[in-house]
Protein backbone atom coordinates (compact mmCIF):
# COMPACT_ATOMS: atom_id res chain seq x y z
CA UNK A 1 0.00 0.00 0.00
CA UNK A 2 1.65 3.24 -1.39
CA UNK A 3 0.30 6.69 -0.93
CA UNK A 4 1.11 9.32 -3.73
CA UNK A 5 3.36 11.17 -0.32
CA UNK A 6 5.13 8.03 0.01
CA UNK A 7 5.95 7.58 -3.74
CA UNK A 8 6.69 11.05 -3.78
CA UNK A 9 8.93 11.15 -0.43
CA UNK A 10 10.09 7.26 -0.52
CA UNK A 11 12.29 7.93 2.77
CA UNK A 12 10.15 10.35 4.59
CA UNK A 13 8.09 7.76 7.02
CA UNK A 14 7.73 10.25 9.74
CA UNK A 15 6.00 13.35 8.53
CA UNK A 16 5.56 14.49 12.37
CA UNK A 17 9.00 14.55 12.89
CA UNK A 18 9.22 17.00 10.24
CA UNK A 19 6.38 18.89 12.19
CA UNK A 20 8.04 19.07 15.14
CA UNK A 21 11.43 19.96 13.50
CA UNK A 22 9.08 23.22 11.76
CA UNK A 23 7.65 23.73 15.65
CA UNK A 24 11.56 24.15 16.94
CA UNK A 25 12.39 26.13 14.17
CA UNK A 26 9.78 28.68 14.62
CA UNK A 27 10.63 28.32 18.54
CA UNK A 28 14.27 29.01 18.09
CA UNK A 29 12.96 32.00 15.37
CA UNK A 30 10.22 33.69 17.78
CA UNK A 31 13.12 33.24 21.13
CA UNK A 32 15.71 34.92 19.67
CA UNK A 33 13.83 37.14 17.55
CA UNK A 34 12.39 38.80 20.55
CA UNK A 35 15.86 38.70 22.38
CA UNK A 36 17.29 39.99 19.08
CA UNK A 37 15.10 42.94 19.06
CA UNK A 38 14.93 43.44 23.30
CA UNK A 39 18.85 43.84 23.19
CA UNK A 40 19.51 45.17 19.76
CA UNK A 41 16.70 47.69 20.16
CA UNK A 42 18.51 49.77 22.55
CA UNK A 43 21.99 48.87 21.16
CA UNK A 44 20.84 50.54 18.02
CA UNK A 45 19.32 53.60 19.28
CA UNK A 46 22.71 54.18 21.57
CA UNK A 47 24.68 53.91 18.58
CA UNK A 48 22.11 56.47 16.75
CA UNK A 49 22.50 58.92 19.66
CA UNK A 50 26.50 58.66 20.13
CA UNK A 51 27.18 59.10 17.05
CA UNK A 52 28.91 62.16 15.28
CA UNK A 53 26.64 65.13 15.48
CA UNK A 54 24.06 63.25 16.74
CA UNK A 55 21.79 64.22 20.10
CA UNK A 56 24.13 62.54 22.93
CA UNK A 57 27.50 62.26 20.62
CA UNK A 58 30.18 60.87 22.33
CA UNK A 59 32.73 59.71 20.02
CA UNK A 60 34.70 57.41 22.24
CA UNK A 61 31.57 55.55 23.36
CA UNK A 62 30.79 55.34 20.12
CA UNK A 63 33.95 54.29 18.51
CA UNK A 64 33.66 51.05 21.47
CA UNK A 65 30.02 49.91 20.36
CA UNK A 66 31.14 50.43 17.01
CA UNK A 67 34.08 48.22 17.41
CA UNK A 68 32.43 45.27 19.60
CA UNK A 69 29.31 45.33 17.11
CA UNK A 70 31.25 45.30 13.68
CA UNK A 71 33.51 42.26 15.36
CA UNK A 72 30.61 40.23 16.48
CA UNK A 73 28.91 40.97 12.90
CA UNK A 74 32.56 39.84 10.93
CA UNK A 75 32.31 36.08 12.87
CA UNK A 76 30.41 33.41 10.53
CA UNK A 77 27.57 32.38 13.02
CA UNK A 78 28.55 28.89 13.05
CA UNK A 79 31.66 29.55 14.57
CA UNK A 80 30.16 32.29 16.69
CA UNK A 81 28.18 29.61 18.14
CA UNK A 82 30.99 27.40 18.35
CA UNK A 83 33.17 30.04 20.43
CA UNK A 84 30.33 30.55 22.51
CA UNK A 85 29.66 27.37 23.56
CA UNK A 86 31.37 28.11 26.95
CA UNK A 87 28.91 31.37 27.36
CA UNK A 88 25.95 29.56 26.16
CA UNK A 89 26.36 27.04 28.93
CA UNK A 90 27.10 29.51 31.75
CA UNK A 91 23.95 31.10 30.03
CA UNK A 92 21.07 28.33 29.60
CA UNK A 93 22.64 25.10 30.93
CA UNK A 94 23.03 23.33 28.13
CA UNK A 95 25.14 23.90 24.06
CA UNK A 96 22.33 21.88 22.62
CA UNK A 97 18.46 21.92 21.64
CA UNK A 98 16.42 25.40 21.21
CA UNK A 99 17.68 26.52 24.36
CA UNK A 100 21.15 26.33 23.71
CA UNK A 101 20.86 28.20 20.38
CA UNK A 102 19.50 30.87 21.62
CA UNK A 103 22.20 32.79 23.02
CA UNK A 104 24.30 32.56 20.45
CA UNK A 105 21.89 33.81 17.73
CA UNK A 106 20.89 36.84 19.86
CA UNK A 107 24.76 37.53 20.30
CA UNK A 108 25.11 36.75 16.38
CA UNK A 109 21.84 39.06 15.27
CA UNK A 110 21.65 42.18 17.88
CA UNK A 111 24.62 43.60 16.41
CA UNK A 112 23.43 43.48 13.19
CA UNK A 113 19.51 44.55 14.24
CA UNK A 114 21.39 47.67 15.90
CA UNK A 115 23.17 48.62 13.14
CA UNK A 116 19.98 48.49 11.17
CA UNK A 117 18.13 50.47 13.65
CA UNK A 118 20.71 52.88 13.51
CA UNK A 119 20.27 53.34 10.13
CA UNK A 120 16.19 53.73 10.32
CA UNK A 121 16.84 56.68 13.25
CA UNK A 122 18.80 57.98 11.18
CA UNK A 123 16.42 58.30 8.31
CA UNK A 124 14.09 60.44 10.60
CA UNK A 125 14.48 64.30 9.44
CA UNK A 126 16.94 66.32 11.81
CA UNK A 127 14.31 69.37 11.45
CA UNK A 128 11.90 67.39 13.21
CA UNK A 129 14.17 66.02 15.86
CA UNK A 130 15.06 70.23 16.62
CA UNK A 131 11.36 71.47 16.52
CA UNK A 132 11.04 68.98 19.36
CA UNK A 133 14.10 70.18 21.50
CA UNK A 134 12.61 73.74 20.74
CA UNK A 135 9.22 72.57 22.38
CA UNK A 136 11.70 71.39 25.18
CA UNK A 137 11.48 67.86 25.00
CA UNK A 138 14.20 65.79 26.65
CA UNK A 139 16.33 63.12 24.65
CA UNK A 140 14.35 60.38 26.07
CA UNK A 141 11.42 61.88 25.18
CA UNK A 142 12.48 62.79 21.97
CA UNK A 143 13.60 58.89 21.75
CA UNK A 144 10.01 58.00 22.57
CA UNK A 145 8.04 60.00 21.08
CA UNK A 146 9.77 61.24 17.59
CA UNK A 147 12.86 59.02 16.95
CA UNK A 148 10.74 55.47 17.80
CA UNK A 149 7.36 56.49 15.71
CA UNK A 150 8.80 58.14 13.27
CA UNK A 151 11.32 55.44 11.85
CA UNK A 152 8.67 52.40 12.62
CA UNK A 153 8.66 51.61 9.03
CA UNK A 154 12.14 51.49 8.72
CA UNK A 155 12.41 49.49 12.28
CA UNK A 156 9.77 46.85 11.22
CA UNK A 157 11.91 46.13 7.86
CA UNK A 158 15.36 45.99 9.81
CA UNK A 159 13.07 43.29 12.45
CA UNK A 160 11.80 41.52 8.98
CA UNK A 161 15.55 41.14 7.62
CA UNK A 162 16.83 40.02 10.91
CA UNK A 163 14.29 37.41 10.90
CA UNK A 164 15.25 36.10 7.64
CA UNK A 165 18.56 36.07 8.49
CA UNK A 166 18.05 34.76 12.07
CA UNK A 167 15.93 31.71 9.67
CA UNK A 168 19.22 30.93 8.15
CA UNK A 169 21.08 30.90 11.86
CA UNK A 170 18.63 28.38 12.86
CA UNK A 171 19.66 26.07 10.30
CA UNK A 172 23.25 26.46 10.10
CA UNK A 173 22.85 25.95 13.68
CA UNK A 174 21.03 22.78 12.97
CA UNK A 175 24.30 21.07 12.41
CA UNK A 176 25.86 20.97 15.21
CA UNK A 177 22.73 20.32 17.72
CA UNK A 178 20.29 23.07 17.68
CA UNK A 179 16.89 20.64 16.50
CA UNK A 180 14.51 22.04 13.59
CA UNK A 181 14.56 22.09 10.13
CA UNK A 182 18.22 22.85 9.58
CA UNK A 183 19.02 19.77 11.56
CA UNK A 184 16.73 17.84 9.81
CA UNK A 185 18.26 18.34 6.34
CA UNK A 186 21.69 18.31 7.50
CA UNK A 187 21.44 15.26 9.39
CA UNK A 188 18.88 12.85 6.68
CA UNK A 189 19.24 15.22 3.64
CA UNK A 190 23.09 15.60 4.03
CA UNK A 191 24.99 12.85 6.33
CA UNK A 192 22.21 10.28 4.83
CA UNK A 193 21.48 11.48 1.57
CA UNK A 194 18.58 11.14 1.77
CA UNK A 195 17.14 13.78 -0.73
CA UNK A 196 13.63 14.12 -0.14
CA UNK A 197 14.17 15.03 3.42
CA UNK A 198 16.42 17.88 2.16
CA UNK A 199 13.54 19.30 -0.72
CA UNK A 200 11.18 19.27 2.34
CA UNK A 201 12.76 21.65 4.63
CA UNK A 202 14.31 23.91 2.01
CA UNK A 203 10.65 24.59 0.26
CA UNK A 204 9.18 24.49 4.06
CA UNK A 205 12.57 27.13 4.95
CA UNK A 206 11.82 29.44 1.46
CA UNK A 207 7.62 29.08 2.81
CA UNK A 208 8.45 30.62 6.00
CA UNK A 209 11.27 33.33 4.69
CA UNK A 210 8.40 34.66 2.11
CA UNK A 211 5.52 34.19 4.93
CA UNK A 212 7.94 36.90 7.17
CA UNK A 213 8.85 38.86 3.97
CA UNK A 214 5.35 39.81 3.31
CA UNK A 215 4.01 40.49 6.67
CA UNK A 216 7.14 42.40 7.62
CA UNK A 217 6.44 44.23 3.72
CA UNK A 218 2.67 44.65 4.80
CA UNK A 219 3.28 46.09 8.11
CA UNK A 220 5.95 48.41 6.66
CA UNK A 221 3.31 49.81 4.05
CA UNK A 222 0.45 50.08 6.69
CA UNK A 223 3.05 52.51 8.86
CA UNK A 224 4.37 54.37 6.06
CA UNK A 225 0.93 54.95 4.35
CA UNK A 226 0.96 59.05 5.07
CA UNK A 227 4.65 59.58 4.37
CA UNK B 1 11.84 91.39 26.35
CA UNK B 2 14.61 89.53 24.57
CA UNK B 3 18.18 90.78 25.15
CA UNK B 4 21.31 89.87 23.55
CA UNK B 5 24.47 91.06 25.35
CA UNK B 6 27.86 91.05 23.51
CA UNK B 7 26.45 87.65 21.60
CA UNK B 8 29.11 86.02 19.49
CA UNK B 9 29.19 82.49 18.14
CA UNK B 10 31.60 80.73 16.11
CA UNK B 11 31.80 77.13 14.86
CA UNK B 12 34.75 75.00 14.89
CA UNK B 13 35.31 74.03 11.56
CA UNK B 14 38.83 71.31 10.87
CA UNK B 15 39.90 72.83 14.26
CA UNK B 16 39.90 76.50 13.28
CA UNK B 17 37.28 78.92 14.47
CA UNK B 18 35.00 80.12 11.81
CA UNK B 19 32.69 82.68 13.36
CA UNK B 20 29.26 83.21 12.31
CA UNK B 21 28.09 85.74 14.26
CA UNK B 22 30.22 88.56 15.30
CA UNK B 23 30.06 90.37 19.00
CA UNK B 24 26.36 92.28 18.98
CA UNK B 25 23.94 93.54 21.12
CA UNK B 26 20.40 93.60 20.34
CA UNK B 27 16.82 93.90 22.11
CA UNK B 28 13.80 92.80 21.00
CA UNK B 29 10.88 93.93 22.77
CA UNK B 30 7.32 92.36 24.19
CA UNK B 31 4.59 92.37 21.59
CA UNK B 32 6.56 93.45 18.73
CA UNK B 33 7.16 91.39 15.43
CA UNK B 34 10.81 91.48 14.80
CA UNK B 35 12.45 90.59 10.99
CA UNK B 36 15.47 89.73 10.95
CA UNK B 37 16.90 89.64 6.80
CA UNK B 38 19.96 88.28 5.43
CA UNK B 39 21.09 86.46 2.10
CA UNK B 40 21.62 82.60 2.79
CA UNK B 41 24.94 82.18 5.29
CA UNK B 42 24.44 84.93 6.77
CA UNK B 43 23.74 83.95 10.03
CA UNK B 44 20.32 84.94 10.44
CA UNK B 45 19.48 80.94 11.08
CA UNK B 46 22.33 80.73 14.08
CA UNK B 47 20.75 84.24 15.74
CA UNK B 48 17.39 83.21 15.73
CA UNK B 49 18.16 79.53 17.63
CA UNK B 50 20.71 81.60 20.15
CA UNK B 51 17.69 82.77 21.87
CA UNK B 52 16.06 79.37 22.95
CA UNK B 53 19.39 77.71 22.42
CA UNK B 54 19.41 75.32 20.19
CA UNK B 55 22.92 76.88 19.46
CA UNK B 56 24.88 77.96 22.32
CA UNK B 57 26.64 81.40 22.03
CA UNK B 58 30.11 80.90 22.10
CA UNK B 59 30.01 84.10 24.17
CA UNK B 60 28.20 86.75 25.90
CA UNK B 61 24.60 86.51 27.16
CA UNK B 62 20.77 86.05 26.48
CA UNK B 63 17.92 87.06 28.45
CA UNK B 64 14.58 86.36 27.81
CA UNK B 65 12.03 88.23 30.01
CA UNK B 66 15.19 89.00 32.76
CA UNK B 67 16.47 85.04 32.48
CA UNK B 68 20.04 84.20 31.65
CA UNK B 69 19.47 81.34 28.89
CA UNK B 70 23.26 80.48 28.84
CA UNK B 71 23.03 80.11 32.54
CA UNK B 72 19.74 77.42 33.06
CA UNK B 73 20.11 73.95 33.61
CA UNK B 74 18.79 71.34 31.04
CA UNK B 75 15.41 71.02 33.20
CA UNK B 76 14.88 74.33 33.14
CA UNK B 77 15.86 75.16 29.77
CA UNK B 78 13.42 72.31 28.83
CA UNK B 79 10.79 74.41 30.97
CA UNK B 80 11.85 77.75 29.42
CA UNK B 81 11.48 76.37 25.63
CA UNK B 82 8.23 75.15 26.52
CA UNK B 83 7.58 79.08 26.38
CA UNK B 84 9.00 80.14 23.06
CA UNK B 85 7.45 78.58 20.73
CA UNK B 86 8.76 78.20 17.04
CA UNK B 87 7.97 77.27 13.64
CA UNK B 88 10.05 76.36 10.52
CA UNK B 89 10.58 76.40 6.60
CA UNK B 90 9.89 73.03 6.60
CA UNK B 91 7.50 72.23 9.13
CA UNK B 92 8.74 69.98 10.55
CA UNK B 93 6.29 67.98 11.48
CA UNK B 94 5.57 64.14 13.52
CA UNK B 95 5.06 62.30 9.71
CA UNK B 96 3.65 59.74 12.09
CA UNK B 97 0.76 61.53 13.84
CA UNK B 98 -2.42 63.14 13.03
CA UNK B 99 -2.79 66.60 13.01
CA UNK B 100 -4.77 66.70 16.07
CA UNK B 101 -1.66 64.49 17.43
CA UNK B 102 0.73 66.82 16.08
CA UNK B 103 -0.84 69.65 18.26
CA UNK B 104 -1.28 67.75 21.03
CA UNK B 105 2.39 67.01 21.32
CA UNK B 106 3.55 69.86 22.87
CA UNK B 107 0.69 69.44 25.43
CA UNK B 108 2.13 66.16 26.30
CA UNK B 109 5.72 66.79 26.80
CA UNK B 110 4.91 69.68 29.34
CA UNK B 111 3.22 66.84 31.32
CA UNK B 112 -0.46 67.30 30.30
CA UNK B 113 -2.35 63.93 31.00
CA UNK B 114 -5.90 64.76 31.08
CA UNK B 115 -6.83 63.76 27.85
CA UNK B 116 -10.15 65.85 27.58
CA UNK B 117 -7.95 69.43 28.84
CA UNK B 118 -5.65 68.26 25.69
CA UNK B 119 -8.80 67.70 23.15
CA UNK B 120 -10.10 71.00 24.26
CA UNK B 121 -7.03 73.02 23.94
CA UNK B 122 -6.28 71.41 20.24
CA UNK B 123 -9.55 71.95 19.32
CA UNK B 124 -9.33 75.51 20.01
CA UNK B 125 -5.72 75.86 18.27
CA UNK B 126 -6.75 74.41 15.40
CA UNK B 127 -10.03 76.62 15.38
CA UNK B 128 -7.64 79.41 15.38
CA UNK B 129 -5.78 78.74 12.46
CA UNK B 130 -8.50 77.59 10.50
CA UNK B 131 -7.90 73.41 10.68
CA UNK B 132 -10.65 71.95 12.61
CA UNK B 133 -12.00 70.16 9.66
CA UNK B 134 -8.58 68.65 9.23
CA UNK B 135 -8.11 67.60 12.44
CA UNK B 136 -7.57 63.80 11.92
CA UNK B 137 -5.42 63.88 8.95
CA UNK B 138 -1.79 63.21 8.43
CA UNK B 139 0.18 66.10 7.35
CA UNK B 140 1.23 64.50 3.87
CA UNK B 141 -2.59 64.76 3.07
CA UNK B 142 -2.47 68.65 3.53
CA UNK B 143 -1.09 71.42 1.50
CA UNK B 144 2.16 73.38 2.52
CA UNK B 145 0.12 76.48 3.93
CA UNK B 146 -2.00 74.05 5.88
CA UNK B 147 1.25 72.17 7.14
CA UNK B 148 2.43 75.20 8.52
CA UNK B 149 -0.72 76.43 9.93
CA UNK B 150 -0.41 73.11 11.91
CA UNK B 151 2.84 74.53 12.82
CA UNK B 152 1.73 77.46 14.39
CA UNK B 153 -0.86 75.98 16.70
CA UNK B 154 1.84 73.34 17.64
CA UNK B 155 3.61 76.25 18.39
CA UNK B 156 1.21 77.88 20.29
CA UNK B 157 0.10 75.18 22.50
CA UNK B 158 1.40 75.61 25.85
CA UNK B 159 0.66 79.58 25.42
CA UNK B 160 4.00 81.21 24.67
CA UNK B 161 5.28 84.21 25.06
CA UNK B 162 7.20 84.42 22.15
CA UNK B 163 7.37 83.09 18.59
CA UNK B 164 10.17 82.33 16.64
CA UNK B 165 10.23 81.85 12.45
CA UNK B 166 12.37 80.20 11.13
CA UNK B 167 12.20 81.18 7.00
CA UNK B 168 8.40 80.08 7.85
CA UNK B 169 7.11 81.29 4.62
CA UNK B 170 10.01 80.56 1.85
CA UNK B 171 8.52 77.25 1.25
CA UNK B 172 5.30 78.71 0.19
CA UNK B 173 3.53 80.09 -3.17
CA UNK B 174 3.21 84.04 -2.89
CA UNK B 175 -1.06 83.57 -2.04
CA UNK B 176 -0.03 81.01 0.86
CA UNK B 177 2.60 83.39 2.37
CA UNK B 178 0.38 86.41 2.55
CA UNK B 179 -2.21 84.51 4.64
CA UNK B 180 0.41 82.81 6.57
CA UNK B 181 1.81 86.05 7.49
CA UNK B 182 -1.87 87.52 8.02
CA UNK B 183 -2.30 85.12 10.40
CA UNK B 184 1.23 85.23 12.11
CA UNK B 185 -0.25 89.40 12.39
CA UNK B 186 -3.40 88.46 14.03
CA UNK B 187 -2.05 86.12 16.46
CA UNK B 188 0.62 88.83 17.68
CA UNK B 189 -1.88 91.46 17.81
CA UNK B 190 -4.53 89.36 19.63
CA UNK B 191 -2.09 87.24 22.12
CA UNK B 192 0.15 90.30 22.22
CA UNK B 193 3.05 87.49 21.84
CA UNK B 194 6.56 88.51 20.67
CA UNK B 195 7.17 87.37 17.19
CA UNK B 196 10.95 87.10 16.17
CA UNK B 197 11.16 85.96 12.18
CA UNK B 198 14.06 85.60 9.94
CA UNK B 199 13.63 85.57 6.11
CA UNK B 200 15.43 86.89 3.00
CA UNK B 201 12.60 88.20 1.68
CA UNK B 202 12.47 92.06 2.26
CA UNK B 203 8.50 91.70 1.53
CA UNK B 204 7.99 89.22 4.75
CA UNK B 205 9.31 92.29 6.73
CA UNK B 206 7.42 94.92 5.07
CA UNK B 207 4.37 93.34 5.24
CA UNK B 208 4.37 91.68 9.54
CA UNK B 209 7.45 93.56 11.19
CA UNK B 210 7.42 96.37 13.44
CA UNK B 211 11.26 96.85 13.57
CA UNK B 212 14.29 95.45 11.14
CA UNK B 213 17.68 93.80 11.67
CA UNK B 214 19.54 93.83 8.68
CA UNK B 215 22.17 90.91 9.21
CA UNK B 216 25.11 90.65 5.99
CA UNK B 217 27.96 88.01 6.64
CA UNK B 218 27.86 87.68 10.41
CA UNK B 219 26.89 91.20 11.15
CA UNK B 220 23.74 93.32 12.22
CA UNK B 221 24.48 96.28 9.39
CA UNK B 222 21.34 98.29 10.05
CA UNK B 223 18.55 98.29 12.43
CA UNK B 224 15.13 100.30 13.08
CA UNK B 225 11.78 100.77 12.30
CA UNK B 226 11.08 98.86 9.09
CA UNK B 227 9.59 102.44 7.74
CA UNK B 228 12.42 104.15 8.05
CA UNK B 229 15.09 101.43 7.09
CA UNK B 230 12.58 100.90 4.41
CA UNK B 231 12.12 104.50 3.12
CA UNK B 232 15.40 105.60 3.91
CA UNK B 233 18.33 102.07 3.29
CA UNK B 234 21.72 102.96 4.36
CA UNK B 235 23.76 100.00 3.93
CA UNK B 236 23.95 98.56 0.73
CA UNK B 237 22.95 95.08 1.33
CA UNK B 238 19.74 96.88 2.91
CA UNK B 239 19.05 98.62 -0.77
CA UNK B 240 19.94 95.27 -2.69
CA UNK B 241 17.24 93.83 -0.26
CA UNK B 242 14.61 97.03 -0.55
CA UNK B 243 14.92 97.32 -3.90
CA UNK B 244 14.07 93.30 -4.39
CA UNK B 245 10.55 93.92 -2.81
CA UNK B 246 10.12 96.75 -5.42
CA UNK B 247 7.81 96.18 -8.22
CA UNK B 248 9.34 95.85 -11.62
CA UNK B 249 7.98 99.47 -12.59
CA UNK B 250 9.92 101.67 -9.83
CA UNK B 251 12.93 99.89 -10.42
CA UNK B 252 13.22 102.72 -12.98
CA UNK B 253 14.01 104.72 -10.37
CA UNK B 254 17.67 103.35 -10.11
CA UNK B 255 18.20 104.61 -13.83
CA UNK B 256 20.64 107.26 -13.86
CA UNK B 257 18.66 110.65 -14.42
CA UNK B 258 21.28 112.81 -15.28
CA UNK B 259 19.68 113.83 -18.97
CA UNK B 260 16.65 114.92 -17.44
CA UNK B 261 16.12 118.58 -16.78
CA UNK B 262 15.57 120.21 -13.13
CA UNK B 263 16.45 118.73 -9.90
CA UNK B 264 16.14 114.80 -9.21
CA UNK B 265 14.03 114.54 -5.60
CA UNK B 266 12.82 111.98 -3.33
CA UNK B 267 10.02 112.45 -1.66
CA UNK B 268 8.89 110.03 1.20
CA UNK B 269 5.22 110.29 2.57
CA UNK B 270 4.21 107.82 5.57
CA UNK B 271 0.90 107.93 7.43
CA UNK B 272 -1.70 110.41 7.00
CA UNK B 273 0.70 112.57 4.41
CA UNK B 274 0.36 109.96 1.48
CA UNK B 275 -2.91 110.70 0.88
CA UNK B 276 -2.79 114.51 1.18
CA UNK B 277 -2.71 116.46 -2.23
CA UNK B 278 -0.02 118.41 -1.28
CA UNK B 279 2.57 118.07 -3.72
CA UNK B 280 -0.28 119.65 -5.74
CA UNK B 281 -0.59 122.37 -3.87
CA UNK B 282 3.21 123.45 -3.53
CA UNK B 283 3.30 123.23 -7.27
CA UNK B 284 0.73 126.20 -7.69
CA UNK B 285 1.91 128.00 -4.82
CA UNK B 286 5.27 128.08 -6.03
CA UNK B 287 4.57 127.75 -10.06
CA UNK B 288 6.93 125.17 -9.88
CA UNK B 289 6.75 122.42 -12.90
CA UNK B 290 7.61 118.41 -11.64
CA UNK B 291 7.79 115.53 -14.01
CA UNK B 292 7.32 111.86 -12.02
CA UNK B 293 9.72 109.66 -12.88
CA UNK B 294 9.39 106.96 -10.82
CA UNK B 295 7.18 106.14 -8.17
CA UNK B 296 5.17 103.40 -5.44
CA UNK B 297 2.61 104.30 -2.90
CA UNK B 298 2.27 101.30 -0.64
CA UNK B 299 1.36 99.60 2.92
CA UNK B 300 4.66 98.92 5.53
CA UNK B 301 2.71 96.80 8.03
CA UNK B 302 -0.29 98.98 8.50
CA UNK B 303 1.46 101.96 7.62
CA UNK B 304 0.68 103.36 4.34
CA UNK B 305 4.09 105.01 2.18
CA UNK B 306 4.53 106.49 -1.09
CA UNK B 307 7.65 107.41 -2.79
CA UNK B 308 8.09 109.45 -5.61
CA UNK B 309 11.20 110.33 -7.43
CA UNK B 310 10.75 113.24 -9.67
CA UNK B 311 12.64 116.57 -12.00
CA UNK B 312 11.24 119.90 -10.33
CA UNK B 313 12.07 122.73 -12.55
CA UNK B 314 11.26 126.70 -11.64
CA UNK B 315 12.33 129.30 -9.89
CA UNK B 316 11.24 129.16 -6.47
CA UNK B 317 11.87 124.98 -6.30
CA UNK B 318 13.70 125.97 -2.51
CA UNK B 319 10.26 127.14 -1.64
CA UNK B 320 8.56 124.58 -2.75
CA UNK B 321 10.75 122.18 -0.86
CA UNK B 322 10.57 123.56 1.77
CA UNK B 323 6.84 123.59 2.06
CA UNK B 324 6.48 120.23 1.10
CA UNK B 325 8.67 119.81 4.26
CA UNK B 326 6.34 121.54 6.18
CA UNK B 327 3.30 119.31 5.44
CA UNK B 328 5.32 116.22 6.63
CA UNK B 329 6.98 114.71 3.69
CA UNK B 330 10.57 113.45 3.68
CA UNK B 331 12.67 115.17 0.45
CA UNK B 332 15.77 114.22 -0.50
CA UNK B 333 17.69 115.48 -3.63
CA UNK B 334 19.16 113.08 -5.70
CA UNK B 335 20.49 115.34 -8.52
CA UNK B 336 22.94 113.17 -9.99
CA UNK B 337 23.00 109.80 -8.50
CA UNK B 338 25.46 108.36 -6.93
CA UNK B 339 26.98 105.28 -8.03
CA UNK B 340 25.84 102.94 -5.32
CA UNK B 341 22.29 103.72 -5.99
CA UNK B 342 22.89 102.51 -9.64
CA UNK B 343 24.19 98.59 -8.03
Amino acid sequence: MSSPLQSLFPNIDDWSEIGRACIDTLLMLGGSLLLTVVIGLPLGVLLYLTGKGQLRAMPKLYAILSLVVNILRSIPFIILMIVLMPLTYVLVGTKLGIRGAIPPLVIGAAPFFARLVETALREVQRGVIEASQAMGASTWQIVRHVLLPEARGGLVAGITVTAIALVGYTAMGGAIGAGGLGDLAYRYGYLSYKSDYMLVTVVLLIVLVQILQMLGDRIVAHYTRHQ
Amino acid sequence: MIRFQAVHKSYRVDGRDVPALHAFDLDIADGEVFGIIGHSGAGKSTLIRLINLLERPSGGHILVDGTDMTTLSDAQLRGKRQRIGMIFQHFNLLASQTVAENVAFPLRLAGERDAAAIRRRVDELLARVGLSAHADKFPSQLSGGQKQRVGIARALANRPSILLCDEATSALDPQTTAAVLDLLAEINRELKLTIVLITHEMDVVRRVCDRVAVLDAGTIVERGAVVDVFLHPKHPTTRRFVNEALPEEAAGEQAPFANVPGRILRLSFRGEATWTPALGRVARETGVDFNILAGRIDRIKDLPYGQLTLAMQGARVDDALASLRQAGIEVEEITTPSPENRA
